[in-house]
Parts: structure tokens; sequence; C-alpha cells
């Protein structure tokens, strides 16, 4: 037996220790229940991963109740351990755990402190939902759930009114995104009769016409759900917002694990996508736009969590793109590389805001790198992970989504462009970054600079773990162009996903390119050195003769404003004056009230007929009586 | 032997009496005695028509109607009884709170 319903059974037994618990048996409980949870998941999880890798066609499956039987349709709590779902249950537990691990460092003295843990085990519960389940159904119980779990996370500050703002901004564009998946689940089980995965996936071929009007509406529709999880245009203003809440939050749900669930589903369903070449195409672009989008963006934030916030956004467009291009492997790849590397940035960041009485504002840092030396190399080394710095684990995942975007048969060179200028601009804000926090001078107030010191072991160890793999989990998928070990990745997907007509280029292009991206990536940390090694002064002198293009940037393209002019005030609009002025209050509240009027008058009108005497009572009953009797006769 | 019309006469004779009582007299108690003789009115045609028919059904059913008839006395005494404590009166026109 594989047990499989242990893994999400530890962190929901979690969540109902801590939440029900934790408050009255107090922090020690909580930092031992919360991290334990999470950590027996992980444990479970890897003993899966390798009884996966050795049974027959990589699947394990496991009944475990059936919830809905009707005809011959049924629905159960079924789980799935495949390729794709066995590498994001070790993504979701081993990154949670290091975590929780942080967690325990960095919200020490918060006062929710249990109610944080509860929340993140329930996290971790409905995001093995989303990836264990194997129908629609059950994948979207973790859908929603997740969600919910990203609003109570976000509002972890809830007194403060920016954080309860933009939980309730990441719920409502999330609302849109489920209302796409909801609708595409529909139409799944209107033409297939069934919502398991493996049926689609095995059928999608026979039932639905290749391109065909049906099968474009049902992924499209799938992809708005993922736009709205995985933060892509035109959903994506959620998540910067959403680093409102705690900073191991944004590591773990906003940058690892939670907005990579739309990638799962595209990957999972990947037999249904490819027969959707225009679906194919629009993601493609979406995913290359996004991420050149967000990137311009980053390059001016000075916040240093919107900086990587952004960051995230821009790398979930690489995805996307690979999952555009068919390169379904690469892009899971680089979704494992990414929450190597993003979390450790996040986490990074997260010591940093500490050690400095949480301030968030990279013009008040710089010349930390003495006093918080782990943190700094650990961040220097997430860095140059992400920035394609060859042999770093970005490196090689970045760089097979921007081979597959050229050669690929539904890629294209100027989707390989937007990505490789993408690639650029990543390695430029992410070397500002480090230059701002930890070189040149500091800018730190000076009372708090006195205080600065490297955060405790519980932060320190998950940083230098996440900074080992994010140097060596890329060696996991070598491109073939090296010749020295095989591609790994492919092999472990192999057969996995669905096959793409063969596409084109050869071994030299492929070199040419990647040389090409590292000579950009290397150009771009000299430009970022040259320009913010000692601070801000070096670029307002840019910034003076770009000043559209960097109120552009820093205003994050007016989206936010382009949304409220759209969409948020014709609402209003339509709300007050339409259907709150208009049809409300005239025709709901008149009905409302016209019954009530009728019952009265009714009322009034027959009222004096009880008047208290009894003997009138007796009388109308007599004649009653007598009227029924004669009525018989 | 009293012919059977005779008596199921004077049967609707004092069942009319009765609700004539019910209706027109002021006096609860006396209001209330009317009831009974309602009652006992229906009793009466009960047994003329237990006898002419030669069956005990109509027997059965007075021993019912007078066990209910003793058990409502005591209710409704009781109840004009405690009536009259608080408003020392009979008059039922008087009772008339309980309207609208």
């Amino acid at each position: 037996m594989s047990q499989i319903w242990l893994v999400p059974a530890f962190p929901l037994l979690g969540f109902i220790l801590n939440g029900f618990l934790g408050k009255r048996f107090g922090t020690h409980f909580v930092t031992f229940v919360g991290p334990l949870a999470v950590g027996m998941a992980f444990a479970q999880s890897l003993v899966l991963f390798f009884q996966m890798l050795e049974a027959e066609g990589n699947v394990l499956n496991e009944h475990l109740y059936t919830w809905i039987a009707s005809g011959n349709f049924e629905a159960g709590i079924n789980f799935t351990v495949d390729q794709l779902s066995g590498l994001y249950l070790l993504i979701i537990t081993g990154v949670g755990f290091l975590i929780h691990v942080y967690s325990v460092g960095y919200m020490k003295g918060e006062s929710g402190y249990y109610r944080f843990f509860a929340y993140l085990n329930l996290f971790v519960f409905f995001m093995l939902l989303l990836v264990l389940g194997d129908s629609f159904l059950l994948m979207f119980v973790g859908w929603e759930g997740v969600g919910l779990c990203s609003y109570l996370l976000i509002g972890y500050y809830f007194e403060k009114d920016s954080a309860a703002e933009a939980a309730k901004k990441a719920f409502l564009f999330n609302r849109i995104g489920d209302f796409g998946v909801l609708s595409a689940v529909l139409l799944i089980f209107l033409s297939f009769g069934s919502i398991e995965f493996a049926t689609v996936n095995a059928e999608a071929a026979t039932r639905l016409e290749f391109g065909g009007p049906l099968v474009t509406a049902i992924t499209l529709l799938l992809f708005l759900g993922a736009t709205g999880k995985s933060a892509q245009i035109p959903l994506f203003v959620w998540l910067p917002d959403a680093m409102e809440g705690p900073t191991p939050v944004s590591a773990l749900i906003h940058a690892a694990t939670m907005v990579t669930a739309g990638l799962y589903m595209v990957a999972r369903l990947s037999h249904l996508f490819v027969l959707a070449p225009f679906t194919m195409n629009v993601i493609a672009v979406v995913g290359a736009t996004t991420a050149i989008l967000a990137a311009t963006i980053a390059i001016t934030q000075t916040d240093i969590k919107r900086v990587l916030a952004y960051s995230t956004v821009s790398q979930l467009g690489y995805m996307f793109l690979a999952m555009g291009v068919g390169a379904f492997g690469a892009g899971v790849f680089h979704v494992m590389t990414h929450a190597f590397f993003k979390a450790l940035l996040f986490l990074g960041s997260g010591s940093v805001i500490l050690a400095i009485h949480h301030e968030q504002d990279m013009r008040k840092m710089g010349a930390l790198k003495n006093k918080l030396p782990i943190t700094y190399v650990t961040m220097l080394l997430g860095t140059l992970a992400i920035s394609g710095i060859p042999f770093f684990s970005g490196f090689f995942s970045k760089d097979e989504i921007l081979w597959k975007a050229f050669s690929s048969s539904f890629g294209s060179p100027w989707l390989w462009f937007v990505g490789f200028l993408t690639a650029g601009m990543t390695a430029f804000y992410m070397f500002r970054m480090i230059y701002l926090t930890f070189h040149g001078d500091s800018r730190v107030d000076s009372h708090v600079a006195e205080h600065v010191r490297e955060s405790p072991l519980s932060i320190t160890l998950p940083l230098v773990i996440l900074a080992a793999l994010a140097v060596i989990g890329g060696f996991f998928g070598v491109p073939h162009v090296f010749h020295v070990i095989p591609n790994g990745i492919e092999v472990y997907f192999h057969d996995f996903f669905a096959e793409i007509p063969a596409g084109h280029g050869n071994v030299s292009t492929e070199w040419t390119l990647m040389i090409l991206s590292v000579i950009f990536a290397l150009f771009s940390w000299f430009m970022a050195s040259r320009l913010y090694h000692s601070g801000f002064e070096i670029a307002s002198g840019l910034r003076s003769k770009w000043e559209w293009a960097y109120q552009l940037s820093l205003n994050k393209w007016y989206v936010d404003e382009l949304y409220n002019s759209l969409i948020i005030q014709p609402g209003r609009l339509l709300s007050t004056h339409l259907l709150w002025g208009l049809f409300d209050q005239n025709v709901i509240d008149r009905a409302v009230n016209t019954t009530g009027a009728v019952a009265r008058s009714v009322g009034n009108t027959i009222r004096p007929f009880q008047n208290g005497l009894i003997q009138n009572y007796a009388l109308i009953f007599t004649i009653g009586t007598f009227l029924i009797l004669w009525y018989m006769t | 032997m009293i012919p059977i019309e005779h008596i199921l006469l004077l049967s609707a004779l004092l069942f009319i009496i009765g609700v004539l009582g019910v209706m027109l007299r002021r006096n609860v108690i006396v209001i209330f005695m009317s009831i009974e003789l309602m009652l006992n009115a229906v009793n009466l045609s009960f047994v003329t028509f237990a006898r002419s028919l030669d069956s005990m059904t109509g027997v059965v059913f007075i021993f019912f109607i007078i066990v209910v008839a003793a058990a409502e006395a005591v209710v409704g005494l009781s109840i004009i009884l405690s009536i009259f404590r608080t408003r020392k009166t009979l008059n039922i026109d008087e009772f008339n709170l309980l309207k609208w």
C-alpha cells in the first residue's frame, strides 16, 4: 500500500491542532506541531516519489472514498501520484517545510502566532489536495482552498487597511479566474462525460476536433483560470499587492507554490492543450508579454518585496511561455528551479527586513553585506541563479525555455527575443536589488543600524539549504548540447506530456543563443553594478533624462488606474444608477413593499370583526353552521 | 310509548334555547349553563335514536359526552372564577381585551 492520503493528512492534522488548541497550548506547542506536520508530509512524499519511480507506468493511484455517484458519472476522492504531481509534492512539502522552519524565527513574538501556522498548514493541505486529486473536482476544491488561505494570509495583519484591501483584491481577481475554470470543467463534463484527468487526457484527441471551437473554448477558459491563479495578464495585479502578507507567506504561496497552480493545470492537461493551437499561441504571447511587462516594472520599484513580486510575475510569464510553445517539461523544470531561488530570495529579503526592523524600502538599506553575511551570500547565489549565470539552476531552465521558444513548432524568434530581453532585465533588476541592499553606503537609520545583526539559525538554515538547491538544482536538466549527462528532466517526464510536432534549429544555433543570453546577463550585471554600486545617485541622473519611462515603470504601466477607470468606475456607476437606483429600488423594492401594503390593507378591512365580544363570535359561528347545514341539505 | 318525533322536537327546542342563551345572555355562568343545556339536548336525541334503533352505540356516545362535559365544567368554572377575581364582574361584554 502506498498510503498517499497520509501526505495531505499531516498538514490537515497540523491545522486542526494549531487552529483549535494552539492558542491554549502556547507557542512552544505551535512551534513543534506546525513545521513537524509539513516535515512528516515531506518524508512521506519522498517515500511515495521513489515508489512512483519504480511503479508500473510511473503512476500510483489510491481510491479513498466515493464522493458523488450518479448514473454512470462518478467522482471520488482519489489520489494520484505520477511524474508531475510527484515533483510538485516534493516542491510543496520540501520548500514548505523549510519555510515553516523559517517562520518560527520570522514570526516570533507576533500576536497571531498560532493563527499563522494554522493557516500555513491549511494552505499546504489544500495545495497537496490540488496536485494529488485525480479529477477536476478535487483539484477545484484545492484550487479554491489555496485561494482562501492566500486571502487569509495576505490579510494576516488585517488591522492594517492596506493588507485588508490587498487580500480582498487577491480574492476577487482569483474569482474571475475561477469562473473560467468552472465553465471549462462544465464544458469538459458535457463533452467527455467524465472529469478525470486520465480520461480527459486519453480521449481528448478522439473526442474533440483538432483546433475546433469547442476545444479552443475549453482551453481558453482554463487558461483564464490559470491567469488568475498564476498572476498573468490580465489578472496579474493582485500579486504585487499580496506582498502585504508576512514574508514567509510571500515566499511559500506567492512565489514557490500556489502561483504555479495554473502552470500545473496546463501541464496536467497537456494533451488537451495541444489540440488547440490558437490557445497555445495565446498562452505563449500572454506569457511573454507578462514576462517583459513585469520586468520593466521591477526595474524601478524601491520596495524590496515588490521587486521580487514583479520578478515572480515575470518568471511565471516565462513558464507560461514555455507551456505555450509546447515545452511542458521545460516549464515544469523552471517551476522547480524558480521555487528554489525565489523562495530563497524572498526569505533572504525577509531576513533583511527583520534585521532592520521591518523596513522594506531599499532607499533605507545599503551596506548590509558585512552585517548580514549569511543572508548576503545566499541571496547573491539566488540572484546568480535567477539571472541565468552559467551553471546555476536558473541558467539551465531559462535557457531551455528560451531555446524552445525559438525552435519549437509553436515558437518563433519573436518570442525568443522577448524572453531574451526579459532575461537581461531580470539580471539587471536583481543585481540592482543586491547592490542597493548590501553594497554602497548605509542609508539605514542610525539608531536602527547599531542593532543590525544576523538572523537566528531557524532563518539562516533554510536560506543555506535553499541556496544549495538553487545552485545545484539545475543539473537535473542539463541541455543536450553539453553532452555531459543526459537531460534528466526529459528522461523523467518521458512519455508524460503530449507530443508536439518536431521543431527546427540545430546545435550551433542553440549554442549561439545560449552564449548571447549569457553575455546579455553579464552585461546587465555590469550595468547594474555601475549604476547602483553606491546607491541611487548615478541612476537618478539617468532618470531625469527618461522621466516619462521612469514614471511609466514606477506606476506599473498604470494598469491599476486603467482597471479602475475601465472596470471599477463604470461598474460602480452601473450599480448605483442602473442596478440600484433603477432596478433595485423601482422593481425589487417596490414588489416587496406592495406585498406588504396589500397584506396591511386587507388586514385593516377585516380587523373590526375581531372585536373581543364573544357573543358576536358565537353569532357568526352559529350563522356559519346554519349556512353549512343549509348548503348540505 | 311516546312517539319519537315528540322527543326529538323537545331535544331541538332545548338546543335552540341553549344557542339563544349563549348568544343573548350577558352573565357568563348562564352562558355556561346554556352550553351544558346544548350538550344535554344532544344527549337526549342520542338516547332516543339508540332506543328506536335498538343499538347501544348512541348510549356509549352519551357517556363520552358526559365525561367531556364534566371536565369542561371543571375547567370552565375555574376560568370564570379566576376572571371574576380579577375583574369583579361576570358580564361577558366586559371581557373584550382579546381583540385586533
